[in-house]
């Protein structure tokens, strides 16, 4: 088994997370999707140098993984691996900016090691609520709650379509580098000048795919709109969720609890 | 009934390269027939198939559907009334979810949504795989993803139904499923197929094509017996129409060829 396909089977078991069932799974996708968004805009809309603002902000997606019934250590792993990305984006921070804008204990903090834990900090919570909802709601939910929240339907379909074919194309390169391995026994990779005919290869295959899928599509009435079927009836509870959680980002965005309790005990509002 | 006709007319095609696929075909399918079209290796069956649902037009001459010839304006009519089963079901199963998929057509004929939940249970059922309403395509096997691609199209109920290859890839007990279940359909059935087999099972009239040309058409037993037709069409006599290489020798000369 090589490494795509590894990578391939866990994307598969992440994926049946989404058909589980919990609390955090019954809730309206809609409900799901907006707070989520919300929360994103939120934890970015953060100033800079915020460290302590955005701790209360990790409450939402403890409280979901652990309601969620999400194993930990997928959501773990599937972080470290976006890791490095945006390692590269603050790297440099620290170099930049060197001007002392906060003591931790007896060491001075640059403001660019404070911005660069900052954005760590933004991007673990960004992608662990990202991770959250696509481990507790189906794509086809989320893409019904896309248009009902009046997202072009080209881009919806889209999602779709990239979604159901990501696995249909893995196959193929699969199949296509295990060809490949199996007539070239002494290589252990593939040959930078093979790489260009292989992508070659899979971009017309993938050509002629989307040709019969879309005359699959014709056959069976398709007029430029993907309609989905499954509408979700909104409860009382949907509202509250999405309400509460509102509510909390507000409070978490306005007022810096950290610094209010740590006041608080120290007796700083005597 | 008139409208589950389906007939050609000198139907001509070329494919942008001046590759000749199709060179004057015309055949009459009437109301509830059962028709195989057999024939080598690139011997235009596909593109003959793919004329019968409008995909591709006739550089020349005419499909018609019933009442209605397929031309661009009809096309709406024509895709309600003929259901194009793929070769390759991942073709076909584009929706993340089986209920989507089935639920695809109907919708898009714009029927309520209690119509459409009907239906697609009622095409789950038909083909018995009621059970997997709720799972993603991809996680399928070959026979149950051929059983979706098949209520698929049953969900639009269809007059006609055209399958390409449909028991390719399927074990022997998902062939022998197909093949009762397309026995049981009372539509008018197109199937294109070099399983001989199935098509003694279910086809009553075989039309052989060669080159783009219809080189015989009658009662599938008749065509099959002709041996030198279906030499030179690159075909061999369905298995069972085949004498028996162990039955019909001896003991002794079984054990000889066991040694």
């Amino acid at each position: 088994m090589n490494k795509i396909e590894q990578r391939w089977l866990e994307l598969r078991h992440f994926d049946e997370l989404a058909t589980r069932d919990s609390i955090v799974h019954r809730i309206h996708p809609s409900a799901k999707l907006i707070t989520t968004l919300v929360f994103l805009a939120v934890v970015a809309s953060f100033s800079k140098y915020e460290l302590a603002g955005l701790i209360p902000m990790f409450f939402y997606p403890v409280f979901l993984i652990s309601l969620g019934n999400i194993p930990l250590d997928m959501i773990i792993k599937r972080l470290l691996l976006t890791m490095p990305f945006v390692v590269f984006i603050g790297i440099f921070n620290p170099l930049l900016d060197q001007t002392t804008v906060m003591y931790f204990g007896p060491f001075a903090m640059s403001g660019g090691l404070v911005s660069f834990i900052s954005i760590l900090i933004r991007f673990t919570l960004s992608v662990l609520a990202a991770l959250i909802l696509v481990a507790t709601t189906r794509v086809d939910a989320i893409c019904a709650a896309l248009s009902n929240l009046k997202v072009p339907r080209v881009v919806v379909t889209q999602i779709l379509f990239m979604y159901r074919y990501l696995h249909v194309l893995i196959e193929e390169v699969i199949k296509t580098i295990r060809a490949h391995s199996l007539r070239s026994p002494q290589s252990d990779g593939i040959k930078f000048r093979v790489w260009g005919s292989l992508a070659g290869l899979l971009l017309l295959r993938t050509m002629d795919r989307a040709q019969r899928i879309y005359q699959a599509m014709l056959c069976r009435g398709f007029n430029g709109e993907v309609r989905i079927a499954r509408s979700w009836k909104a409860q009382n509870s949907d509202f509250v969720f999405l309400i509460t959680w509102l509510i909390f980002f507000a409070v978490v965005r306005s007022i810096n609890i950290p610094q209010w309790i740590g006041m608080m005990l120290m007796g700083g509002y005597q | 009934m008139s409208h589950h006709i389906v007939e050609a007319k000198d139907v001509e095609y070329s494919y942008p390269d001046n590759t000749e696929a199709l060179r004057g075909i015309s055949f009459r399918i009437t109301h509830g027939e059962s028709v195989a079209i057999v024939g080598a290796n690139g011997a235009g069956k596909s593109t003959l198939l793919a004329h019968l649902s409008g995909v591709f037009a006739p550089s020349r001459g005419l499909v018609r559907i019933g009442d209605y010839p397929v031309t661009k304006q009809t096309l709406q009519h024509i895709r309600r009334s003929v259901g194009m089963v793929f070769q390759n079901p991942d073709d076909q199963l584009f929706m993340p979810t089986v209920f989507d998929d089935v639920a695809f057509g109907p919708l898009n004929l714009g029927l309520p949504p209690d119509e459409v939940d009907r239906r697609v249970t009622q095409a789950l059922n038909t083909v018995g795989v009621a059970n997997l309403i709720n799972r993603a395509p991809y996680k399928l096997s070959g026979g149950q993803k051929r059983a979706v691609a098949i209520a698929s199209v049953l969900s639009m109920q269809p007059d006609v139904l055209v399958m390409d290859e449909p028991s390719a890839g399927l074990d022997p007990s998902a062939r022998r499923q197909l093949i009762n279940l397309l026995k049981s359909f009372k539509h008018t059935k197109i199937v294109a197929s070099h399983d001989l087999d199935l098509v003694l099972d279910v086809c009553a009239r075989t039309i052989v094509l060669a080159e783009g040309k219809v080189i015989a058409d009658g009662p599938t037993l008749q065509v099959f017996g002709d041996a030198s037709l279906l030499a030179r069409s690159n075909l061999e006599k369905p298995l069972r129409m085949q004498e028996c290489p162990i039955c019909s020798l001896s003991t002794n000369e079984i054990l000889q060829t066991l040694k």
